[in-house]
């Protein structure tokens, strides 16, 4: 049994973790948070030249051809530097879409921008708050147009294609839409995470096709966002971990009543729990990414896992940074809201923890045991 | 990144199994789990329990990573794993050996002489001797180097006194590890010495103590001049200390593993299809679905965990402390899930009676063994500041008996 990660694959995360230690301190994310700015371009332009865009896109279509595997460790790396770029959208979300369900042509057509860097595109699936389903949306596809408003796309404002799920003759479907065409309005709306974008895009007969069979769209949605799950939980291991290696510091170094804070029993016991849940979470997302790679049949109730304890880990751990940081915590000028910030947002993109446990026990049940 | 046996593992769990298919009875799959601290251990059960160690010791499957010497046959750590794995499929009596094979076995190993390893740990591992671990006394228990126990030296015997307690098995034990003091005017680690005793020895007075949930797996040891042979010494005199450490390494290595039983996740599965709330199943009421996937998400965690273990060790890497998150998580997230089957099942939660309480009434009886889990072999509170002292290295506890005499040392009021 080798549960865990080849030697292959951590040369390439210790990689990916140099270099973003080196190009990607907090101070990039804060600049992205601070400004107008909706991405860190140049991080963008790297991870592109560093092969990260196209890691799981076939060589034949520009990419490295790796697996999900390779996939997995990068997107924690990701996650640990709360990188500020559109990665999850493009990545985990519409070059996931196009490898699931694109034509041959679409496939030629998008996967060398995005492996490139030179394309982004994101998925657009809700449309107000409080819906998580597919099943549900209202936006209509009839011949070649695309009308409705979806709200909130995950970094909409700045794709250039999205992966949207619409009715059509046949129930719901996934289209690809040119988010430069007329008839299509993107609009940025504040974001809980400034770091990352969200925003509304509006179809008003707006060109689209469609992305695999008519009337899929919601089977298709839903593998999609399980792969996606498991992606961006590796995405929130890593940003839990590096909250908890900052807020171990800082309470090494902090004195009150003559001791360090670390030395406080309440203090000692709270970062053994959730080190204990870090690690448990560690567990799950190795679980997914095996399911992912090895086994669909596994992948229904494995992604579910990953998600659940990713949300509900990073969540934790942000907001005890907070509180074992005291004031300071509080303010502006220190890290800790940048990991409240994205824990926050990376829970409520695909779904929030508890749609996933619906889920959960749907597909538990759909089984035998 | 896989789940697979090496050709090697793949071939021993073969052999293993080939062995308990022809010697024992599978496990109907759809039983219930044997349930944590199942305490009935009558006459039966303890001839039972040896004849079946017997029968794997004839044939070199008892103790297995025991060196070939005292019975065992060398095998690896991960081959250890393998074999508990295949032997939990099977049907066999409960195992009353785990102190002594897991804790007192490997202590004599370590820190015995030539004698005393071939005196006492080829009858360990065949069934024939059982063993106790006497560490714990009314005043010592996480503070365990606090205890109180006196041996003296005369002559070529040491004679000591004083009380053990929560000790697991005395009742029916040949034999136990002890610690005792034998200077109690050095500072309270140097103080101390560790042994073998025999039970039976003149001068011991068992009394079993009943648990909260009525059982009696433990009882308190009264010595009273009783004698214990120079011979029967594990390691130098004042190395009690450093000797008990390996025991307690070993203990926690060992519960780690224990709770696979019953009165996990999938038992609460089907508790919650079975049983109805307002007319439909529980298992559809959105509240306790959300319950079950949050208790679902933990126990995978713990068994995935598990799992990253046993990737090490069949690396050949050796678990350190660690160790200490599944028990920790294990025990607490076990109690949660009783606590939870008895509270669904409504006002029938407070029954026992076995004909009409869901599952026989097993939800509630496991919720009041489980306690007794989250205790033994180190409380929660002891684990956590481990992994915070040991895995994440932050500050060790201020404490107030460091480097003054063992006498000096404050114990709180008088007992009432
Ligand atoms: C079912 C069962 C079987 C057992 N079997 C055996 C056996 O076979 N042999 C044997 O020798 N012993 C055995 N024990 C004893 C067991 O090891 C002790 O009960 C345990 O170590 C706790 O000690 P204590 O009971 O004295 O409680 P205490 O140590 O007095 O603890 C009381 C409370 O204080 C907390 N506490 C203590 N110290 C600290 C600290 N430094 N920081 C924070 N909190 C602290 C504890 O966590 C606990 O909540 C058994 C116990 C049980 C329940």
């Amino acid at each position: 049994m080798n549960f865990d990660f080849s030697e292959d694959q951590k040369l390439l995360q210790k990689t990916a973790r140099d270099f973003l230690e080196e190009h990607s301190p907090l101070s990039v994310c804060r600049a992205v948070l601070e400004s107008d700015q909706p991405y860190a371009r140049d991080l963008w332009k790297s991870a592109a030249e560093l092969g990260w865009l196209g890691t799981v896109i076939p060589e034949e279509f520009g990419g490295a051809g790796f697996g999900a595997l390779e996939l997995a460790v990068i997107a924690e790396e990701v996650g640990r530097a709360l990188a500020p770029i559109p990665f999850s959208s493009s990545v985990y979300m519409a070059t996931e879409a196009l490898l699931l369900a694109g034509s041959p042509e679409q496939k030629q057509k998008h996967l060398p921008r995005l492996a490139a860097g030179e394309s982004i595109g994101t998925f657009a699936l809700a449309e107000k708050p409080g819906q998580n389903a597919a099943e549900a949306v209202e936006t209509r596809f009839e011949r070649g147009r695309l009308s409705g408003s979806k709200l909130p796309v995950p970094d909409g404002d700045v794709a250039d294609f999205a992966v949207v799920a619409a009715r059509t003759g046949k129930g719901v479907s996934l289209v690809l839409a040119d988010l430069g065409a007329d008839g299509v309005e993107a609009r940025a709306l504040a974001s809980f995470d400034p770091s990352r974008s969200q925003a509304r895009l509006r179809f008003e007969n707006a060109p689209a096709e469609l992305l695999g069979g008519e009337g899929e769209g919601a089977a298709l949605a839903e593998r999609l966002l399980d792969r996606a799950a498991v992606l961006m939980a590796f995405e929130q291991l890593g940003g839990a971990a590096r909250a908890f290696e900052i807020t171990k510091e800082f309470t090494l170094g902090r004195y009150a009543f003559g001791r360090p804070i670390a030395s406080f029993q309440v203090l000692k016991h709270r970062l053994a729990d959730l080190w204990c849940d870090i690690e448990l979470t560690r567990s799950n997302c190795y679980y997914g990414a095996w399911a992912l790679s090895n086994d669909e049949d596994e992948l229904g109730s494995a992604a579910c896992i990953a998600r659940i304890a990713a949300c509900d880990t990073f969540a934790a751990m942000s907001e005890d940074m907070i509180q074992m940081h005291g004031g300071v915590g509080y303010t502006w000028e220190y890290d800790c809201h940048l990991f409240y910030r994205r824990a926050k947002w990376l829970s409520a993109v695909l779904g929030n923890p508890s749609s996933w446990k619906h889920k959960l026990i749907d597909r538990l049940r759909a089984r035998p045991a | 990144m896989d789940f697979n046996d090496t050709p090697e593992e793949a071939a021993f769990r073969a052999e293993a199994r080939a062995w308990l298919e022809a010697n024992a009875a599978y496990k109907n799959p759809d039983a219930p789990g044997q349930d944590p601290l199942g305490e009935r251990i009558d006459d039966a059960t303890l001839r039972a329990a040896q004849a079946w160690q017997k029968k794997k010791a004839d044939a070199g499957w008892a103790c297995i990573r025991w060196p070939a010497e005292y019975g065992g046959r060398g095998a690896t750590a991960i081959q250890g794993v393998i074999w508990g794995q295949e032997e939990a499929k099977f049907e066999t009596p409960p195992n009353i050996f785990s102190i002594g094979h897991g804790m007192c076995g490997p202590t004599i190993m370590a820190h015995g002489t030539p004698e005393q390893k071939q005196k006492w740990l080829p009858r360990m591992l065949s069934g024939e001797d059982i063993w106790c671990q006497l560490f714990s006394e009314p005043s010592a228990g996480s503070d365990l180097a606090g205890l109180r126990m006196t041996a003296v030296r005369d002559g070529d015997d040491w004679v000591v006194n004083g009380q053990k307690i929560w000790t697991t098995g005395a009742q029916f034990c040949d034999w136990g590890i002890i610690v005792a003091r034998h200077d109690p005017s050095a500072p309270k680690h140097a103080g101390l010495t560790f042994f073998v005793v025999d039970m039976r020895a003149p001068g011991t007075e068992i009394r079993p103590i009943t648990q909260i949930n009525g059982g009696q797996g433990f009882n308190e040891v009264f010595y009273t001049d009783v004698r214990i042979p120079d011979s029967y010494r594990l390691g130098e005199v004042g190395d009690g200390w450093r000797v008990a450490i390996t025991t307690l390494m070993n203990e926690r290595a060992s519960i780690g593993g224990m709770t696979g039983g019953g009165g996990g996740i999938g038992d609460l599965l089907r508790l919650a299809s079975d049983l109805e709330i307002e007319g439909a199943p529980a298992i559809e009421d959105r509240a306790v679905r959300e319950k079950l996937a949050g208790f679902y998400v933990r126990s995978k965690g713990v068994e995935l965990t598990g799992r990253r273990t046993l990737s090490a060790l069949s690396q050949g890497k050796m678990p350190g402390p660690e160790a200490s998150l599944m028990k920790l998580v294990a025990t607490r997230l076990i109690q949660e899930i009783a606590e939870y089957a008895v509270e669904i099942q409504g006002a029938a939660g407070a029954t026992t009676d076995a004909e009409s309480t869901p599952q026989a009434g097993r939800w509630q009886e496991r919720y009041l063994a489980i306690p007794g889990l989250r205790i033994a072999g180190g409380t929660d509170e002891v684990l956590r500041n481990i992994i915070a002292e040991r895995v994440l290295r932050l500050p060790p506890e201020m404490r107030m008996d460091k480097d003054v005499a063992y006498k000096e040392v404050p114990t709180g009021p008088p007992n009432t």
